[in-house]
């Protein structure tokens, strides 16, 4: 039973929400605040969630903080963010905070639950089994870690999914579409705003200087391309 | 064109506010000095000639007055001639004196020509007791004659004068005196180019205080044309100019609260609109997913109960999708819509529109491979699906997409043709409005009324646009332009 942690200050939203979900097999736990969230996710007694799905718009600490604060602290927890506004900045902004995608309220059961399945699917553990080196980054594919000059780094599904996706094929240009269908699971019309987030989010955390990229190189008009080093 | 407008430019400039008011300074400035030196020419000229006159006549008669006492008739021509010369000598060199008595005639100056004394002037003297004067030309000089009879005083006082028959004549030349007034001419002649080039000069001055308000008043103008309600001009004097400027102003700060007033108004219902889509976004999260659990569930529940269930599950997606539809459309307004532009192969682009809508099989496609754009993909996808779901909702089938790239080869187009009845001619002008339905019996149609509004302004935002039109065998054409480079606003 994949659990799911639903942080909704709107009493019937979030009932909503929880009724569908359960009903189609997960188990849910609810927080209405920012900091009951955390504070549920940071209690070792608490429910193993195994994904938030995360409103904006919420009283006190904002959707924002509260996933910046779970990246800082080292989370990998996947996070849908639920927008009411839908407008570009927000987006923008909740995807650089570190959230793995986004939905635009209102949304339906079915499109909700295929974002949290494609979410889950990227926490799997990958079949294929094979350490690699590339020029100081140690990636193993099948204890899912990446390692930086000796430093374990702490990548959320989403980010070692798409790291894991480029650095199989070095040196190969994969267009934002491509890795949109690959790594999120999302049709054509997902967005590429998406990959461009995640991409900057993972360029943080593993290249030396995130301003002139080394493993994860843009192909100007056409997408991202590892390597080669 | 380009090259004859600066000379029409000029040209427009030459009949300009300008060049007629120095024109009508400098008209007025030699009218004016043309007519008083005239005035004063003659008048001087007048007043130097009959002061010459009056000084010859007075003279004249007393030189003749002298001479006579001392000639007795009848006279021989020796005496006539001694007789003229004496007079001649109280005179002046230039003056010649003729007498006659007689049918003897004796001058001062035997070899001076005596033409000047005309038949008219004798026969005046002949006939008149009394000295008569004539201006004559002779030679292009001008002289003036005078001539007059002489009475031999009474031997017995009582008596009256007796002619004596001895007749004096003299000429003397006016041209010193000529020279005099023409002087006076020749100085105003002379002064007239200064007083042109000052009467120029105060005509530019006069334009140039008249103009810079004027001109001002005209920059104002313009920019308010361009938009920029806000520039006033500045009010100096108390004459009509200030008073124009301070009309102007009075207009144009009404003009700017109107249009603030308007722009506020205008702010105010976009974002009530976005305020109320907003609103209406949380209750429709919660009563969307609920929906659901409704239909799902329908089937297992009594007909009546599922029918509703059902209802409510359907208007409850209508219902978001055009809270969604406002929602673009409030971004639209605020200027908050941005492009994701990305190079993308057209054809693949409305390819896969057609499979997410399950519609490949109820559409005929005309898609040349290769033909590509930068543009926002998602965008993009919105304008197409309108663009379709319009002709197979009011159109006939066969419904065509047709991609093709502009004749410049800086466009590319999407056309969307099918074959049922067309637009009403009054609905053409429409079909892009809000809320805009072309048939008023179909109120409740699938679409929010706002789809073919949300296309146009996605096309807009990439610098493109949306027609529609009849084709001439019938059925509509929607055609999307848009640009293959939009502006730049790049992506990684």
């Amino acid at each position: 039973m994949p659990h799911v942690l639903l942080i909704e200050d709107d009493v019937s939203v979030r009932d909503g929400m929880e009724l569908v979900l359960r009903r189609h097999g997960y188990d849910v736990s609810t927080a209405a605040t920012g900091e009951a969230a955390l504070a549920l996710l940071a209690d070792p007694a608490g429910p193993a969630a195994e994904l938030a799905v995360l409103d904006l718009m919420l009283p006190g600490m904002d959707g924002f903080e509260v996933c910046r604060r779970l990246r800082a602290g080292g989370s990998t927890l996947p996070v849908i963010m639920l927008t009411a506004r839908g407008d570009d900045s927000d987006i923008v902004h909740g995807l650089e905070a570190g959230a793995d995608d986004y939905v635009v309220k209102p949304v339906t059961a079915a499109v909700l639950e295929a974002r949290i399945r494609a979410a889950l699917r990227r926490a799997e553990p990958s079949r294929s089994a094979q350490g690699e080196d590339h020029a100081g980054l140690g990636i193993d594919r099948a204890g899912l870690t990446v390692v930086k000059r000796g430093t374990a780094i702490a990548l959320p599904p989403t980010e070692l999914r798409l790291l894991l996706e480029l650095s199989a094929s070095p040196g190969r240009v994969f267009s934002r579409e491509q890795l949109l269908e690959s790594v999120w699971d999302h049709d054509f019309l997902g967005d590429s705003r998406l990959v461009d987030a995640a991409v900057g989010r993972l360029r943080a955390k593993i290249e030396d200087l995130p301003a002139r990229p080394r493993y994860i190189q843009t192909v100007r008009g056409f997408g991202y391309r590892f390597g080669p080093v | 064109m380009t090259v004859l407008r600066p000379t029409l430019r000029a040209l427009r400039r030459l009949g300009g506010l300008r060049t007629r008011l120095v024109v009508a300074f400098v008209l007025i400035a030699l009218v004016s000095g043309v007519t008083a030196t005239a005035l004063a020419y003659r008048e001087s000229r007048n007043a130097v000639l009959e002061r010459k006159q009056d000084a010859v006549q007075t003279e004249f008669r007393n030189r003749v007055e002298q001479a006579v006492a001392d000639f007795d008739v009848p006279a021989d021509e020796v005496s006539l001639s001694g007789f003229a010369r004496r007079i001649a000598e109280g005179l002046g060199d230039d003056t010649l004196v003729v007498a006659r008595y007689r049918t003897l005639t004796a001058a001062s100056d035997r070899s001076a020509d005596r033409t000047r004394i005309t038949p008219d002037l004798l026969q005046r003297v002949q006939n008149h007791n009394g000295m008569s004067l004539q201006r004559v030309e002779w030679r292009g000089s001008p002289y003036l004659a005078v001539g007059t009879p002489v009475t031999l005083d009474a031997t017995d006082p009582g008596t009256p004068e007796a002619p004596s028959g001895l007749e004096v004549f003299a000429v003397t030349s006016l041209q010193a005196e000529l020279d005099a007034t023409t002087g006076v001419a020749d100085a105003v002649r002379d002064g007239i180019l200064p007083v042109v080039l000052l009467a120029a000069v105060l005509g530019l001055l006069a334009a140039g205080t008249v103009l810079r308000p004027v001109r001002e008043l005209g920059r104002a103008t313009r920019r308010h044309a361009a938009g920029d309600y806000t520039s006033r001009v500045r009010v100096r004097g108390r004459d009509e100019l200030a008073d124009l400027a301070r009309d102007f102003n009075k207009a144009a700060s009404a003009l700017e609260a109107s249009i603030d007033e308007l722009r506020a108004q205008d702010e105010r219902a976009k974002r009530f609109v976005a305020d109320v889509s907003h609103e209406l976004r949380t209750p429709l999260a919660a009563m969307t997913m609920v929906a659901t659990v409704l239909d799902e569930d329908a089937s297992s529940l009594p007909p009546d109960t599922a029918h509703a269930a059902r209802t409510v599950s359907a208007e409850t997606a209508r219902l978001a999708r055009l809270v969604d539809d406002l929602m673009e459309m409030s971004r639209f307004d605020s200027g908050a819509a941005r492009l994701n532009l990305a190079g993308t192969d057209l054809a693949e682009a409305v390819r896969a529109t057609l499979a997410l809508r399950n519609w490949t099989d109820r559409v005929e496609t005309v898609l040349p491979p290769g033909i590509t754009a930068r543009i926002d993909r998602r965008r993009v996808d919105v304008i197409v699906a309108n663009l379709v779901g319009n002709a197979l909702r009011h159109g006939a089938p066969p419904v065509t997409v047709t991609l093709s790239a502009g004749p410049a080869g800086d466009t590319v187009t999407v056309e969307v043709t099918d074959r049922g009845p067309g637009l009403p001619p009054e609905a053409l002008d429409h079909v892009f409005d809000r809320f805009y339905k072309a048939d008023a019996a179909r109120t409740r149609s699938e679409g929010s009324g706002l789809g073919t509004a949300i296309a146009l302004e996605n096309a807009r935002l990439h610098g493109g646009t949306v027609e529609a039109a009849n084709r001439p065998g019938g059925g509509a054409v929607f055609t999307l332009r848009l640009p293959r480079r939009p502006a730049p606003e790049e992506t990684p």
